[in-house]
């Protein structure tokens, strides 16, 4: 048993209950078993002063990559759960785009086996969609979900065939899973490394248009309505998906969607001078794009936020912009850097952001946590929103250090996390 | 002379040179027009200096127009040619990058496939960068050819009306031609059917015509970008053939406007696609005069880089005679 866990005279904030107010947090036995005012303190327990401190729920990342098997360079199971928790999440999800393809129920056992060695972030798998992320045949849904898969997904590639995405949408109500989609119609996005916009066409570099996207989401909304499924619309870049998705929710269609970090603070512009730290698919957009995306975030139309942490080998990135892979690692900025850009700036409270990025991510998947009910598990993060700092990448747990934020500085900063009533993380 | 009349370490394209830069090039380059006139083209201008002419995709005209131009300011040149690798480009380059660096060579003239490559070489080197054409991104010494010409032939490039025709959308060319222009302060327009037009281009400041007959009408000077035929295998046009009835620059288009159009061509041309051979070969060409120019801008570029002064280009022109 591990020893109890008093978080004294914090700042708790569980969207769940609306609650946001000097509290004390009580966690026994892997649970929260209380949450009140003067709570006593049991022998034996871990008494922390959270005076000044925010105490959350943990946060819950529905999309990263870690690059375990096949890339272990650049990420593990093990150092992605490490970062997660140094970041203040208390669970992340892992896209099936391993080498081999997370397809099948031994490659999800491997994935909660090595999630429960590390110890750290919980590690929830996401079987692929179809077999080798091929987009031929399905995976075996019932066998990954029964090995601990949350959910389906083909995310690096689109499910290109309509076929194939309405069947899985039909085939994934049979284990109450949603089906993540990477939305992006490959014949109009071929070749592109970036927003197709007045910077690719300054760069001379070949631009990816809105409507790659848009499309995509158009079908999947449809398919959605057609099968009764939940579709899952991963990292959103552009206004015009937005737009569908809220005329898709005012229908009551069964979709649900996440946006990133980087989407939510950076344009196009990021670009510029070849970085190829800010080239990542769906790519940087405009600044009209972020403002809509914000908005969407706040009002729900978008339900939560997700890193896509994609960690890439240094020499990987250090290549002409053409030649370098799409993606950044977000796990160990995603908090501060939505804090600064959203939070300090005035456009959402605490509270809010702390919805976007636990209790509603937790609820998409279904996955627990995302509160601190009593009696539910006790994933806590608690952050210092005072905190001052400068992205370091050599400071990452992260094995990767491709990250479009280095050098920036940020507000706010997990200070500890706590999974299954264990600390985790602790600065 | 100007504060921001040096060129700074590398040409990587003329977007980010100020307007004194460009006509400080233009200016140098007319002295090295005489030399080679020459029986005896040589100045030693850059005698000890290391050039390494790389090129990651083919080129003829370019790459020999360069050597040209450093052979005939006495520097030591190397050619390294690095087609049909079968390493990633990105690898090749870092490493390529690293190795020259360790030769300590002064010089690299770099054309390569990627949009920014000539900066993302420049900015891992001590050695001064000069991009012969990156990707769809620049190629300032096309431009800086372009500009004299244009001059040699107008006396002027502020107010005249130039129209940048055909594939704009992947044409280093162009780009480049459109920053040098307009920071001359000439008027910029591009026509090409729209699906070789890069979207936002108006953003950049250019009228677009989407016929040609149009930008004929009101254009002094018409460059006529090549169409290259993979652009029709890849579906953005439907067939040369109707490529060149409907954007062909010929004869009859260019009577209908009555007045003398000067005809440009960075080249190789496909005749009877994108300009009829009696257009490119008739009184108003000047794609003969560009190539010759070509010689003489890369010679100022090079000069300048190695920290040639504008006074100097007269001296190191006069100095040829006895040095050789």
């Amino acid at each position: 048993m591990t020893q109890p866990i008093l978080l004294q005279g914090g700042r708790v904030i569980d969207p769940g209950k609306d609650l946001d107010q000097a509290m004390d947090v009580l966690i026994q036995d892997g649970k929260i078993a209380a949450v009140g005012r003067g709570l006593g303190t049991p022998d034996g327990a871990i008494v922390r002063n959270m005076s000044g401190r925010i105490v959350t729920p943990g946060l819950v990342d529905l999309h990263v990559h870690l690059r375990e098997p096949g890339n272990e360079d650049e990420e593990t199971v093990a150092s992605g759960a490490r970062a997660a928790a140094a970041g203040g999440f208390t669970a992340i999800c892992a896209m099936p785009n391993t080498d081999p393809v997370t397809d099948n129920q031994a490659a999800v056992g491997f994935i909660v086996r090595q999630s429960d060695r590390a110890g750290l972030a919980r590690v929830h798998p996401v079987g692929a969609v179809s077999i080798g992320q091929k987009g031929e045949r399905l995976a075996e849904f019932g066998e990954m979900v029964s090995a601990g898969a949350v959910a389906v997904s083909d995310d690096g590639k689109p499910v290109v065939s309509s076929h194939l995405m309405r069947t899985a949408l039909e085939y994934a109500r049979t284990f109450s899973i949603p089906v993540a989609d990477h939305c992006e119609d490959p014949t109009l996005a071929s070749g592109g490394v970036m927003h197709e916009g007045l910077v690719a066409a300054r760069l001379g570099l070949k631009g990816i248009p809105a409507a790659a996207e848009e499309i995509m989401v158009a079908r999947d909304v449809l398919l959605a309505e057609l099968t009764g499924g939940h579709v899952h619309l991963c990292h959103m870049s552009t206004r015009g998906s937005v737009a569908i998705i809220r005329e898709a929710k005012e229908r009551g269609i069964n979709v649900t969607a996440e946006v990133t970090p980087h989407h939510l603070t950076l344009t196009e512009y990021a670009c510029e001078e070849y970085d190829t730290h800010a080239k990542m698919n769906p790519p940087l957009r405009e600044a009209a794009d972020v403002a809509a995306l914000r908005g969407a975030l706040q009002d729900g139309v978008i339900d939560c936020i997700a890193s896509d942490h994609a960690p890439h080998a240094y020499d990987e990135k250090e290549a002409a912009f053409d030649d370098a892979p799409f993606g950044v690692v977000g796990l160990e900025t995603a908090f501060a850097v939505a804090h600064t850009e959203l939070v300090e700036s005035g456009i959402f409270t605490l509270p809010e952001l702390i919805r976007r990025m636990s209790t509603e991510p937790a609820r998409v998947f279904r996955l627990g946590g995302g509160t601190l009910a009593a009696g539910s598990v006790a994933d806590v993060s608690v952050f210092d929103c005072a905190a001052k700092w400068s992205v370091d990448p050599a400071a990452f747990h992260s094995k990767s250090r491709n990250t479009p934020f280095a050098g920036r500085a940020l507000t706010g900063r997990a200070v500890l996390t706590i999974v299954a009533g264990s600390i985790v993380h602790e600065l | 002379m100007t504060a921001n009349s040096t060129l700074g370490k590398d040409l990587t394209g003329l977007e980010h040179m100020t307007p004194e830069q460009i006509r400080l090039i233009l200016d140098t380059a007319e002295p090295f027009k005489e030399v080679s006139e020459r029986p005896i083209k040589k100045v030693p201008a850059l005698r000890g200096k290391t050039i390494v002419n790389l090129f990651f995709e083919a080129s003829t005209r370019t790459r020999i127009s360069f050597e040209f131009a450093e052979k005939r300011l006495s520097a030591d040149t190397v050619n390294v040619a690095a087609t049909g690798s079968s390493v990633s480009k990105g690898e090749t380059l870092v490493d390529t990058a690293k190795n020259l660096e360790a030769m300590r060579i002064d010089m690299v003239v770099i054309r390569h496939g990627s949009s920014g490559a000539a900066e993302f070489l420049g900015n891992r080197i001590a050695s001064n960068v000069i991009n012969a054409g990156d990707g769809k991104h620049e190629h300032p010494t096309q431009a800086l050819l372009d500009l004299l010409t244009i001059r040699d032939k107008h006396g002027k490039i502020q107010g005249l009306k130039v129209c940048l025709v055909g594939d704009v959308l992947h044409s280093r060319v162009a780009r480049s031609n459109i920053w040098g222009l307009s920071k001359l302060g000439a008027e910029v327009a591009v026509c090409g059917p729209w699906t070789l037009l890069p979207r936002g281009i108006e953003e950049l400041g250019v009228k677009v015509f989407s016929r040609v007959e149009e930008a004929i009408e009101w254009a002094d000077v018409l460059n006529v970008l090549r169409l290259q035929l993979e652009r029709m295998e890849k579906g953005f046009i439907p067939s040369l053939r109707e490529y060149y009835r409907v954007f062909g620059v010929t004869p009859e288009r260019l009577e209908r406007a009555n007045r003398e159009i000067t005809i440009m061509h960075p080249g190789p041309m496909n005749r009877g696609v994108e300009i009829d051979s009696r257009v490119a070969d008739g009184p108003h060409s000047v794609i003969l005069d560009q190539v010759t120019n070509g010689v003489a801008v890369r010679m100022a570029v090079l000069y300048l880089l190695a920290g040639g002064r504008a006074e100097l280009a007269d001296a190191a022109k006069r100095g040829a005679g006895s040095s050789e």
